[in-house]
């Protein structure tokens, strides 16, 4: 099976104190430090498992420059066969709809059954898969936690709320966004990448992919961030520390006392 | 008159004489132990390669000590004294065996007075040998220590192997003895001069018994009992190499090859330079060919005696390793994978087929297990080694990738900010008091102190830094840090197997060391210390604070302030300061400078001091247990009579902390770290003194950090 797992660079959240810039419309990105996107990491692995099980191959493709290699040495180190930086000046400032309009471009020039993305990126807003399934006229299911491949189609469950899950077959080719804990992914160490490390990676252009600039990059973006703060800590807020019976009186008396109780 | 009585090999059996049959055994026993010890033999040759030639003398001093000095048995008192009973009758029985079995029983004469000597000797050779067997099978049957017993999980109980062996050693110095007996039984009857036997010894008893029997009979056990010994010998010998009892042939080469150097890892191969490793294919362990000739010599040299799981911290709280079935399965892979007929297998991966991941996770490396074996088999190396290959295959714990990960990228597991290293430093109490350098280039200084990640980034842990700074001060070094330089010590990266990692954060490490240009390293924290003190190559001389401490408390630059709370202390050894680096005394002794302070020991304490837990990337591993490791430590001092636990290690301090509210144990027992204890207790100037600070002001720092 051919599976494709797009990608995507985030400043590591676990190891980066995040603050506002001075003009308050991003993150402060000095001193941070980046890793694939969480989400993408289960899809690779999950990626990797179907193949040693049914056969095939897995790319892992992501959309930026020089500097987002990185994360693909690191999934190639995992195992991904192949990777693929999208790579032209004209992608940057692109919204959710541009992504997955270089995306489609891209998986309509290989052959893949199966597109994989995460449910989300950490600093994102988990609409990417959604769109690229429908730009490609594929089936697509979010939330992914299982995989289990039939004959021309996939056995899957979904996280539905409350912690149920939810059995459905979709049919290949089709996009899944692909839920954390899925699996346990295996660890990359320096060692893998730098065995890696001189495997040549494709840098494909809009026009390698037929793209018309004029559809993607902060021109075409139809939403654009106008604002990024983090909320102001709100006032109130009053956890109640004590036995069950003490935090009853004492709610009871909390809500009596604004009025809540006549 | 009769004639004497005939010897074996004038003897005749069911037609046979007595010299052919006993040619013919001989040289079928030899062959067939040659040709089992070539079989043990074949998977060493195909293992990795393993140095270990290098100073024969201290080698030879180690066979002395350990291997003829049997130096580490009376540490288990009654088997110890046992043991080296036994061990010294095999020894001086090994002349006896040796003239019987090549004399085909007309001996190889002695002179005269040696030979009367030693036949006292081997008399009660022979009977202590054999009262030992007769005790060692009533410890087994009867007494049945724990340690001897088998898991289910590790298949069924030695106890009938056991037995067996010890069996055919008794049979044998029952043989060997009714040979002697009988002969001088005959002589007795017969008026003739009599064969000397020892008063009191087996074959002297033997002997009284058996001089009511008659001439015919005491003939017939003359030559049976040869042959009975005859036989045992040599069925001993071939059947010996597969189980326990092969460690009587390679004990004398694993004591010989045994590791030397303390707190040390092997290197991820002895054949190919740290440069070279990325041309390896593979890291680590995973099939069995993969470990050591020394390492499978080990498997083999194993006696399953248990001692080492006695002392595994991770055994006691029922976490899945017992490093005596790490040996014991390996040597039955061994066996059954190189057979005595037929092609030897071909290695299958070990991990999930002989050990699982946890098993090989569980392990804290605080190396009790190696420091109770009376065979020095290493069992750290191999741990370390089964990991590398589980982090080669990427096969690492979740719970432990986030904090490699940070290692990789911000240099300490936390993923906190290099800048925010020297926070620590910035407490502003402290720092009126204390100004702590920053070596970067524009500051020097003649010692670096070496901080590493828990002491700097760990709030509580900050404490000990500061108590550190201060006592450095105090004595007037000139000292500095390496602030946002200073990444983690990799310590405990490499004793999880990530070589790679490891190699890239002492390099940095290394460098920056270097740069600063110190003369002197000080650490607080005992697995920096180990590892600037082995893992890492040209940096300047390392010190522990307790050896520092120790040295300006002689040398009267550190007066102390009486203790005066009515408190018990003890001393619990963190593993890589006490057995890895056999700093047992200065720490005591630092404690017992301090004027009124009241210090018991534990049970366990010093070379088999009770592992906290374990330090280092261990604090992420999340274990399968029964209880904490740290929970066991804190009850153990509880029953010392101490209600203070003064450790020298972040590590331990984390650990036991926790310990004590896991134990219900707060409000009645507290853990301080030598540095804070010795900072509180200092006598400063007068000035400082009569401010009041010297004493309350690491109490302060610590609530200042919120704790």
């Amino acid at each position: 099976m051919e599976i494709l797992v797009c990608a995507r660079r985030v400043p590591d959240t676990s190891e980066n104190e995040i603050e506002l810039n001075s003009t308050g419309n991003d993150i402060e990105r000095d001193d941070l430090v980046y890793s694939i996107n969480e989400w993408d990491n289960y899809a690779v692995e999950e990626a990797l498992q179907i193949t040693a099980k049914v056969g095939g191959n897995v790319t892992v493709a992501t959309i930026g420059s020089e500097e987002d290699e990185e994360i693909l040495r690191r999934e190639m180190a995992m195992g991904a066969h192949h990777g693929v930086l999208i790579n032209d000046g004209a992608f940057t400032g692109s919204d959710g709809h541009g992504i997955a309009t270089i995306l489609a471009a891209f998986v309509r020039k290989g052959h893949y059954d199966l597109v994989l993305t995460g449910v989300q990126a950490e600093d994102g807003g988990a609409q990417v898969g959604g769109m690229l399934a429908a730009m490609l006229d594929y089936p697509f299911a979010s939330l992914v936690n299982s995989i289990e491949v039939l004959d021309g189609k996939l056995k899957i469950s979904r996280e539905i709320a409350g912690g149920n899950r939810e059995i459905n077959e979709i049919d290949l080719p089709c996009v899944l966004s692909i839920q954390t804990g899925i699996n346990e992914p295996r660890y990359v160490g320096m060692r893998g990448i730098r065995q890696v490390a001189s495997i040549p990676i494709p840098t494909p252009s809009a026009s390698d992919l037929g793209i018309d600039p004029a559809t993607v990059g902060a021109a075409a973006a139809k939403v654009r961030r106008v604002d990024y703060f983090l909320p102001a800590l709100g006032k109130g807020a009053e956890i109640l520390q004590g036995s069950r019976e003490e935090n009853i009186d004492k709610l009871i008396e909390l809500v009596a006392a604004k009025g809540g109780l006549k | 008159m009769l004639e004497g009585i005939q010897s074996p090999a004038q003897a005749t059996y069911w037609l046979v004489s007595g010299q052919t049959l006993f040619l013919v055994i001989h040289l079928l026993g030899l062959a067939c132990f040659a040709y089992i010890v070539a079989r043990r033999l074949t998977p060493l040759f195909r293992a990795q390669s393993d140095f270990r030639f290098d100073r024969p003398f201290t080698r030879l001093g180690k066979v002395l000590k350990f291997w003829l000095g049997q130096w580490r048995h009376p540490r288990y008192r009654a088997a110890g004294i046992m043991h080296i009973l036994i061990f010294a009758g095999f020894i001086l029985l090994a002349t006896r065996a040796f003239s019987l079995v090549l004399g085909i029983a007309d001996r190889v004469a002695l002179p005269e007075g040696i030979g009367h000597l030693y036949d006292i000797i081997k008399d009660y050779a022979t009977t202590i040998v054999f009262v030992c067997m007769v005790i060692a099978a009533g410890r087994r049957l009867v007494f049945k220590p724990a340690r001897y017993a088998v898991p289910a999980r590790y298949g069924k109980a030695h106890t009938a192997d056991a037995i067996f062996l010890l069996a055919l050693i008794a049979l044998l110095m029952v043989g060997d003895s009714l040979f002697a007996a009988s002969k001088a039984a005959f002589q007795t009857r017969l008026g003739q001069p009599v064969d000397f036997l020892a008063v009191l010894s087996l074959p002297w008893m033997l002997k009284n018994v058996l001089l009511s029997a008659s001439l015919p009979t005491l003939q017939h056990l003359h030559l049976g009992g040869f042959l009975a010994h005859d036989l045992t010998f040599f069925f001993l010998l071939c059947y010996r190499p597969f189980g326990i009892q092969f460690h009587v042939e390679t004990s004398l080469f694993t004591v010989f090859f045994a590791k030397l150097d303390r707190g040390t890892l092997k290197p991820v191969r002895w054949d190919v330079s740290d440069e070279h490793l990325d041309q390896v294919k593979s890291f680590g362990v995973k099939t069995f060919e993969d470990f050591t000739w020394k390492h499978m010599l080990d498997f083999y040299s194993c006696a399953d005696c248990g001692r080492c799981s006695d002392n595994c911290p991770a055994n006691a709280v029922g976490r899945p390793l017992s490093p005596r079935f790490i040996t014991i399965k390996a040597r039955d892979y061994a066996f059954q994978h190189y057979p005595m007929l037929g092609k030897a297998g071909n290695g299958k991966a070990l991990i999930g087929n002989l050990y699982t991941e946890d098993e090989i996770w569980s392990c804290t490396t605080c190396g009790a297990c190696e420091e109770e074996c009376p065979l020095l088999v290493e069992y750290i190396d191999k741990i370390v080694d089964l990991r590398r290959g589980m982090v080669d295959d990427g096969n690492v714990p979740q719970s432990l990738q986030k904090p490699l990960k940070a290692l990789e990228s911000r240099g300490n597991p936390y993923g906190k900010m290099e800048k925010k290293k020297v926070d620590w430093t910035r407490d502003r109490e402290f720092q009126q008091t204390c100004d702590v350098k920053i070596l970067d280039g524009k500051n020097g200084a003649d010692t670096l102190y070496f901080v590493d990640s828990i002491t700097s980034y760990d709030d509580r842990m900050q404490a000990i830094g500061r108590a550190t700074a201060r006592i450095l001060d105090h004595v007037g070094t000139s000292f500095g840090i390496l602030g946002a330089a200073e990444k983690d010590s990799g310590h405990d990266v490499r004793r999880f197997g990530e070589e790679t990692l490891f190699m890239a954060l002492r390099d940095h490490n290394v460098n920056a060391i270097k740069d600063c240009g110190v003369k002197r390293i000080v650490t607080a924290d005992p697995h920096a210390y180990n590892a600037l003190k082995h893992d890492y190559k040209d940096v300047p001389p390392v010190e522990h604070i307790s050896q520092a401490i120790a040295r300006e408390v002689k040398a009267g630059k550190i007066k102390f302030n009486p203790v005066e709370n009515g408190n018990v202390y003890t001393y619990h050894d963190p593993c890589y300061l006490g057995r890895h680096n056999q700093v047992y005394d200065d720490p005591r002794d630092v404690l017992d400078a301090i004027p009124g302070l009241k210090r018991v020991e534990m049970t366990r304490s010093r070379d088999r001091s009770f592992c906290c837990g374990g330090g280092g990337l261990m604090l992420f591993y999340e274990p399968k247990e029964d209880q904490r490791i740290g929970v066991k430590r804190v009850q153990m001092a509880a029953e010392a009579g101490a209600n203070v636990i003064v450790t020298a290690c972040p590590f331990c301090m984390v650990n036991i902390e926790d310990a004590i509210k896991v134990a219900g144990l707060e409000g009645k027992m507290t853990a301080i770290d030598l540095a804070e204890l010795v900072d509180q207790q200092i006598a400063r100037e007068p000035q400082a003194v009569v401010e009041g600070h010297g004493f309350s002001r690491a109490v302060r720092a610590r609530q200042d950090s919120g704790l």
